[in-house]
C-alpha cells in the first residue's frame, strides 16, 4: 500500500491543500504534486491499462518517459487524452480519467486480450493483414477496434491560447540539473547570451535526491544559490517548464514551454512554441534509468528504483510498506537507504552481480538490510499489486530458492544517457562498454553552418554518472559552448564533489539469464505497446535482424514514450537472439519531439482568421455587400457568383452569363497579375519569356501571349500591352503573378544578367473592372471623358485618358467575346470606379458577375484556362495554338524542349470540343474512354474532359477536352462513362472548341 | 533548417526566407543542342555527398537570387557569392580546399 509520509517530500507545500478528481473520485494533494505522486500519496497505485492486453499498471516511472500513467485530462474544449500522470503538475479542480479500459479501471473487458495474448504475437498486424480478405473484415477488424486506441480523440475546438516564440541566443543550456547549471554558469561569465531550459517545474535535477555534497553545499541548497546567481546575470535567461523537443540544422531547436499547464485560465497562453537560432547547444539532459526483464516486471507496485526514491523524497510518496530492491549496479542501494530511513521495511536487496562490494551497498548492509549476491527474480506474484516475488539465482533458468513477501519492487538495470537532442542533427553514439550505455562520441558531433560541432554534452548525458564527474563535464561543456562562440570564461574551476567509490556494473538485460519461454512470455520490454522479450525473440527467429524492422514489427518503441525506458534494452535482447554485440545492432533513429508536444502549439497563433492571410481587392467589401458568393483562388476571395433572393448558384450564374451576353456586366478584375517590364532589352526579353514576338508589338497595342517552362509546358498566358517604347505591361494569370514575377527575376538575374531589364510586379496598384457586354460603351460613355469609340480605341489596342475624373487606362480585349473594356485606375480609386459604373449602368441592365459566369463564357468561346486546359503536361500545340508560337524566333523559353519527339508526335491527346447528344453536362473530371481494357481490367482511356458547363446561351451542356488525335476527329462520337452503379455513360460529339461566334464579330464592334 | 547570407542584403536569412533552386552554374542548352546536351541540361543534376553548389533566391527579403557553396554531409556553408557569375570565385574554391584538406588531416 502506498502512503504519504510525514517529513517527506521537498516539493511540496503542505500548507496549500488541493482537491482534483480522478475517476470521478475526489482525492485531495498538495500545490507541488505532480498527479502521479498525488495518486500513489491517496494509495491508488494502479493508474491505467496498457494498450494491448488492458493489463493493470502503475507508474513504472516519474518522469517523462513514464509510459503506463496515461490519463484524459480535462473536460469540454479544455479535454487531451494520453497526458502523462508523471509529469501533469496537480493543481485546484484537476479532472482526470484512466484510459484503455472499459467499462472501469479495476474491471475491464479488454484484459481478455490478455487470455489471447498468445494469439497476439509480434507482427500481429502484419499477419493479419496476410490473412483472408474475409477474416480480417469480421473477425479481426471488429475484435481490435473494440479494444484499441489510446486516450479519447477531443470532440469540441481547443478553447485556449498558445504562441510562437522566436529568440536568439549564443548558448542554449538543456536541462536545469547541477551539469546543465554548472554549464550555464561557466558561459555565462563570457557574457555572452545564455538560455538555460528545464522541462520540470523545478531547477536541479536528480542531486537533491540522490544526495552528496557540492562546493561543501547539500545540493538543494547550492543549486539555489546558483540559481539565484544566473537570475542577477543580464546575459542569462532562465526558462522552467521548458522541454528541448528538438535540434534541426544549423543550431535551430524548437523549445516547448507549458506555460500554464498548472495555472489554467489564468488568461496567460497554456503553450509557447520557441523557435530558436543557437549558436552553441549544451545538452545537460541527464540519463533514465532502465527496467530489468524479468517476469512481471509490469505488475503495479514495479517501478524503476530511482522513481520511488523520487516519489519518496521529493513528494513524500511512499511506493509499498515491504519492498523489494532488485538491480545489477549501485545506484538502487539509494532507494533501499532510502526508504529504509522513511521507517519503510526493505526485505531484500537482489543484486545480480555474484560479488557486491561497493560503498552504498556496505552501508545498506550496515543498516541491517539483506543483500542477496548472484540473485535475480524469477516471477512478481500479483495481478493488480504485488504480493511477493520469487527468488532465483541469475545464472540460473529460473527455479525459486526462496519467496519474500513484498508490496513493491524498485528495479533498476542501469541508466541511459538521454542522447535525443545529440542525435536528431546527425551526432553519433558509441557503446561504452565499462557502464554497458550509449553515450555521444564528442569526435562525431552535429555540424553547423561553420562545420563545426554545435552540440556539446555535458553531465549524465555524456555518460559521467557520478555527482563529481557530471559537475566536471557540465563546467567543460560550458566554457567549450562559449570558447566556440568568441567568448572568454572567466570562471576557471569547475565545482566540486567528493568521488564516488563504484562498483562497476554488470549489464543484465534477461533476468534470470537462462529463463525459458514461458517467463520471457512475461517479460516486458515496452510497457505500453506490451512488447515482450519472447515478441523481440520470435522476430529475430522471424528474420527481423535490422533492428528498425523489428521496432515496425514488434511496435517496440512506438508507443508515446517513444523507447525512452526501455529500448536500450530491446535491442540487447535482440543483440543476444541474433548472436551479436549490441554496437552491431546499433539504436533506432532519434527523432523530435523529444516528448510529445500539443498540435495546437505547433499551430501557434495561426488558427480562425489568423490561419491564413487574405487578400482583398479594392472593391472586396461591395462584393460582401453584395452577397457575393466567394471563391478562395490563392490567397485572394473572389466572388464566384451574386445571387440574388432565392437563386440557386448556378441559376444566378446562367442570369449572370445571359444579362452580359444581352446587356452589360461587371467583372473585377483586381487580381490579374500586372508585372510592367521596362529598360533597352526589355523586348528581347519578352521574346525569350513568350513564345510569340512581344518584341514586334507596337506601342498603344495588346498581344495574347504564352509562356512555357524551359521544359516546355505551358506555364502562364495573359494580355501583353506595349506602353511605351522600352515598356511592356504584362498581365498574367490570378494565381501566378507572383510565381511569374519570379521566374522572370530569374531568368533575368541568373542567365542574362547584363540585358538591361526592370521588372515590377504592380499586381496590388491597379484595380482592374472588366466591363463587358454589348452596352459597355454606352455605360463608359455615360462616365465621360475618354473617346472610347471603335475608331479611336480599336479592339487589342489601349489608351489612357480620365475616366468620371479617374486617371484610368482602358484595354479594349476580351475573354468573353463581348465588346469588352478592362479599365486600370489607381488601387485606391478602384471602388470609385466601381461604384460610379454601377450608377452609370443602371439605365443599361449593368450587373456585376463572377468567376463562374466568367468561365462559362470563355469556354462558350472556346478560350483556355491555364490549370483547366494545362496540369504541367500541356504544351501549346496540344491546345491548337500554334498561332501563338513564332516560328521565326531562333530562340525562347520551351522552344527547344517541344523539338523533342514525343512532344511533336501527332499521338498526343489534343484539345477539341465536345457537345453531348442528349444536351447534358458531363461531369468535372471525366475520362472518355476508349475499346478494350487494362492490365487491371480498368477501361482503356483516349481522353479527358478539361473544362465542362452548362451554356446557357446554347442551353446545353459544353465541354472541351483533350483526345488522341482530337482535331483529326471532328463529327466522331466518343463515350463518357459517369461514376455510380447502372449509370449510363453519355454520349458525345467531337466538335470545335468554339462555340458561339466563331467569326469574333460579337467583340469587334 | 539553414541560414544562409544573401550576398546582396548581408542578412542571415533563415530557410523560411529563402525559396531553393536547384543545381548552380548550369549552363543552358537551347535551339541547335542535341539530345544529349539538352537532356544533361534539362535533367541530370550532382547529386554529391560532399560540396554542393545551389541556388538560393531570398524570396521573402530582397528577393535576389544567390549561390552557395554547401557540404550535404556536414551542412557546412563554405561561402555564398551572387548568381552573376559562370563559376565559383576563386577565394572560395581555395576557402573549400583548404577546408576539406584541413578536414582530411584531422
Ligand atoms: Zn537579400
Amino acid at each position: 500500500m502506498s502512503a504519504r509520509l510525514e517529513g517527506w517530500g521537498r516539493l511540496i507545500d503542505r500548507s496549500e491543500p488541493l482537491t482534483y478528481s480522478f475517476n470521478g473520485r475526489d482525492l485531495r494533494g498538495y500545490r507541488g504534486d505532480t498527479l502521479a505522486s498525488a495518486l500513489l500519496a491517496a494509495g491508488q497505485v494502479m493508474q491505467g491499462r496498457s494498450f494491448k492486453y488492458h493489463r493493470p499498471r502503475g507508474p513504472v516511472a516519474a518522469g517523462a518517459e513514464e509510459p503506463n500513467a496515461l490519463v484524459n485530462l480535462g473536460q469540454g474544449a479544455r479535454f487531451e487524452p494520453d497526458q502523462r500522470a508523471t509529469t501533469t503538475e496537480l493543481f485546484e479542480g484537476l479532472v482526470a480519467e484512466s484510459q484503455n479500459h472499459w467499462p472501469s479501471l479495476d474491471f475491464d473487458v479488454g484484459v481478455v486480450n490478455n487470455a489471447l495474448a498468445r494469439f497476439l504475437p509480434a507482427g500481429f498486424y502484419n499477419k493479419t493483414f496476410m490473412a483472408p480478405r474475409g477474416a480480417w473484415k469480421h473477425v479481426f477488424e471488429p475484435a481490435i477496434r473494440q479494444s484499441a486506441g489510446l486516450g479519447r480523440a477531443p470532440k469540441a475546438a481547443d478553447a485556449d491560447r498558445y504562441e510562437h516564440l522566436y529568440a536568439h541566443y549564443d548558448v542554449v543550456v538543456v536541462g536545469g540539473g547541477v551539469a546543465g547549471l554548472t554549464a550555464a554558469r561557466a558561459a555565462a561569465t563570457s557574457g555572452l547570451r545564455v538560455l538555460v531550459m528545464e522541462q520540470a517545474p523545478h531547477w536541479g535535477g536528480r542531486a537533491p535526491v540522490d544526495g552528496g555534497e557540492i562546493d561543501r553545499l547539500d545540493p538543494e541548497g547550492w543549486v539555489r544559490n546558483v540559481v539565484e546567481e544566473l537570475e542577477k546575470a543580464k546575459n542569462v535567461t532562465l526558462r522552467r517548464r521548458m522541454m528541448a523537443a528538438g535540434v534541426y540544422d544549423h543550431g535551430y531547436l524548437i523549445g516547448y514551454e507549458r506555460v500554464a499547464d498548472h495555472t489554467p485560465l489564468d488568461g496567460r497562453p497554456r503553450h509557447r512554441l520557441w523557435r530558436i537560432r543557437a549558436g552553441r547547444i549544451v545538452t545537460a539532459t541527464g540519463a533514465i534509468e532502465r527496467p530489468l526483464a524479468f517476469a512481471g516486471n509490469d505488475v503495479p507496485g514495479v517501478m524503476l528504483a530511482s522513481a520511488m526514491r523520487d516519489y519518496l523524497v521529493n513528494w513524500g510518496a511512499a511506493v509499498g510498506r515491504r519492498v523489494v530492491v532488485v538491480t545489477n549496479n549501485d545506484d538502487a542501494y539509494r532507494t533501499a537507504l532510502a526508504m529504509h530511513e522513511a521507517g519503510r521495511e526493505v526485505a531484500a536487496v537482489l543484486d545480480a552481480r555474484p560479488l557486491v562490494t561497493g560503498a552504498l551497498a556496505t552501508r545498506v548492509r550496515e543498516a541491517g538490510i539483506r543483500v542477496l549476491e548472484g540473485r535475480a527474480i524469477a516471477k512478481v506474484h500479483g495481478r493488480k499489486g504485488v504480493t511477493g516475488v520469487a527468488v532465483t539465482a541469475q545464472a540460473g533458468a529460473g527455479g525459486a530458492v526462496e519467496e519474500i513477501g513484498c508490496d513493491a519492487v524498485a528495479m533498476s538495470g542501469g541508466w541511459s544517457p538521454v542522447v535525443h537532442l545529440w542525435s536528431h542533427c546527425g551526432g553519433k553514439l558509441v557503446w561504452d562498454e565499462a557502464q554497458a550505455l550509449f553515450r555521444p562520441d564528442p569526435s562525431r558531433p552535429p555540424t553547423g553552418a561553420d562545420g563545426e560541432g554545435f552540440v556539446v554534452t555535458a553531465g549524465a548525458a555524456s555518460g559521467a554518472l557520478t555527482l563529481a564527474g557530471a559537475l566536471a563535464d557540465g563546467h567543460d561543456a560550458g566554457k567549450a559552448a562559449a570558447k566556440a562562440m568568441g567568448g572568454k570564461v572567466t570562471r576557471k574551476a569547475a565545482p566540486k564533489a567528493e568521488p564516488e567509490e563504484a562498483q562497476p556494473i554488470l549489464p543484465v538485460w534477461i533476468m534470470p539469464a537462462e529463463a525459458g519461454p514461458e517467463l520471457k512470455a512475461k517479460m516486458w520490454l515496452d510497457f505500453q505497446n506490451d512488447v515482450k522479450v519472447s515478441d523481440v525473440e520470435l522476430a529475430a527467429r522471424e528474420g527481423y535482424e535490422s533492428v528498425e524492422h523489428t521496432k515496425r514489427y514488434t511496435t517496440l518503441g512506438m508507443a508515446t514514450d517513444q523507447g525512452k525506458l526501455s529500448n536500450i534494452n530491446g535491442l540487447a535482447v535482440l543483440s543476444q537472439a541474433l548472436g551479436q554485440d549490441i554496437p552491431a545492432t546499433g539504436t533506432t533513429t532519434f527523432r523530435p519531439p523529444y516528448t510529445p508536444i500539443s498540435m495546437a502549439s505547433i499551430a501557434g497563433e495561426a488558427r480562425g482568421e489568423l490561419f491564413q492571410p487574405l487578400r482583398r481587392s479594392p472593391i472586396h467589401d461591395w462584393h460582401e455587400a453584395n452577397g457575393a458568393h466567394w471563391e478562395p483562388v490563392g490567397h485572394w476571395r473572389r466572388p464566384y457568383t451574386y445571387p440574388r433572393g432565392a437563386e440557386t448558384l448556378a441559376e444566378a450564374v446562367n442570369r449572370e452569363v445571359n444579362n452580359t451576353r444581352a446587356n452589360v456586366g461587371l467583372l473585377d478584375a483586381s487580381t490579374l497579375g500586372k508585372i510592367v517590364v521596362k529598360g533597352p532589352d526589355a523586348g528581347r526579353f519578352l521574346d525569350m519569356m513568350y513564345t510569340n514576338v512581344m518584341s514586334s508589338l507596337p506601342v498603344g497595342k495588346c498581344r495574347y501571349g504564352l509562356m512555357c517552362s524551359e521544359n516546355g509546358f505551358l506555364i502562364d498566358d495573359g494580355v501583353v500591352a506595349r506602353l511605351a517604347e522600352d515598356t511592356w505591361l504584362c498581365h498574367t494569370t490570378t494565381g501566378g503573378a507572383d510565381r511569374i514575377h519570379g521566374h522572370m527575376e530569374d531568368w533575368l538575374q541568373c542567365e542574362w544578367w547584363d540585358w538591361k531589364v526592370y521588372t515590377a510586379n504592380l499586381t496590388e496598384q491597379f484595380a482592374q473592372i472588366g466591363v463587358v457586354g454589348p452596352k459597355a460603351r454606352a455605360v463608359l460613355e455615360a462616365l465621360g471623358g475618354m473617346d472610347l469609340s471603335k475608331e479611336a480605341l480599336p479592339f487589342m489596342h489601349w489608351a489612357e485618358g480620365e475616366l468620371a475624373g479617374i486617371p484610368a487606362r482602358v484595354f479594349r480585349i476580351s475573354f468573353s467575346g463581348e465588346l469588352s473594356y478592362e479599365i486600370a485606375v489607381p488601387a485606391g480609386r478602384g471602388r470609385e470606379l466601381w461604384d460610379r459604373l454601377v450608377e452609370a449602368g443602371e439605365a443599361h441592365g449593368v450587373m456585376p458577375y463572377g468567376t463562374e459566369a466568367l468561365h462559362v463564357m470563355r469556354a462558350e468561346k472556346g478560350f483556355i484556362m491555364i490549370g483547366d486546359e494545362t496540369d504541367g503536361t500541356v504544351i501549346p500545340q496540344d491546345l491548337g495554338l500554334n498561332w501563338a508560337i513564332s516560328k521565326k524566333k531562333e530562340d525562347f523559353l520551351g522552344k527547344r524542349a517541344q523539338e523533342r519527339p514525343h512532344m511533336a508526335d501527332p499521338e498526343r491527346w489534343k484539345l477539341i470540343g465536345l457537345e453531348t447528344l442528349d444536351g447534358s453536362v458531363i461531369p468535372d473530371g471525366a475520362y472518355i474512354v476508349a475499346d478494350g481494357v487494362n492490365e487491371n481490367g480498368q477501361r482503356n482511356t483516349q481522353g479527358r474532359v478539361t473544362s465542362t458547363y452548362f451554356s446557357p446561351t446554347l442551353g446545353r451542356g459544353i465541354a472541351m477536352a483533350l483526345l488522341h488525335r482530337g482535331p483529326e476527329r471532328m463529327g466522331e462520337e466518343v463515350e463518357i462513362p459517369v461514376l455510380g452503379a447502372g449509370k449510363a455513360p453519355i454520349r458525345a460529339r467531337v466538335v470545335e472548341t468554339c462555340f458561339f461566334d466563331k467569326p469574333g464579330a460579337k467583340q469587334d464592334v | 533548417m539553414l541560414t544562409l547570407e544573401c550576398p546582396y542584403c548581408g542578412i542571415k536569412a533563415d530557410e523560411t526566407e529563402l525559396a531553393p533552386g536547384g543545381e548552380a552554374h548550369l549552363k543552358r542548352q537551347g535551339p541547335g543542342a542535341s539530345d544529349e546536351e539538352f537532356e544533361g541540361y534539362m535533367f541530370a543534376r550532382a547529386n554529391p555527398k560532399g560540396v554542393h553548389f545551389e541556388r538560393w533566391r531570398h524570396a521573402m527579403g530582397c528577393g535576389k537570387w544567390f549561390l552557395a557553396a554547401r557540404d550535404t554531409v556536414t551542412l557546412e556553408v563554405y561561402g555564398t557569392y551572387p548568381a552573376q557569375t559562370a563559376a565559383p570565385p576563386k577565394a572560395l574554391m581555395e576557402k573549400i580546399e583548404k577546408r576539406q584538406s584541413d578536414r582530411g588531416g584531422k
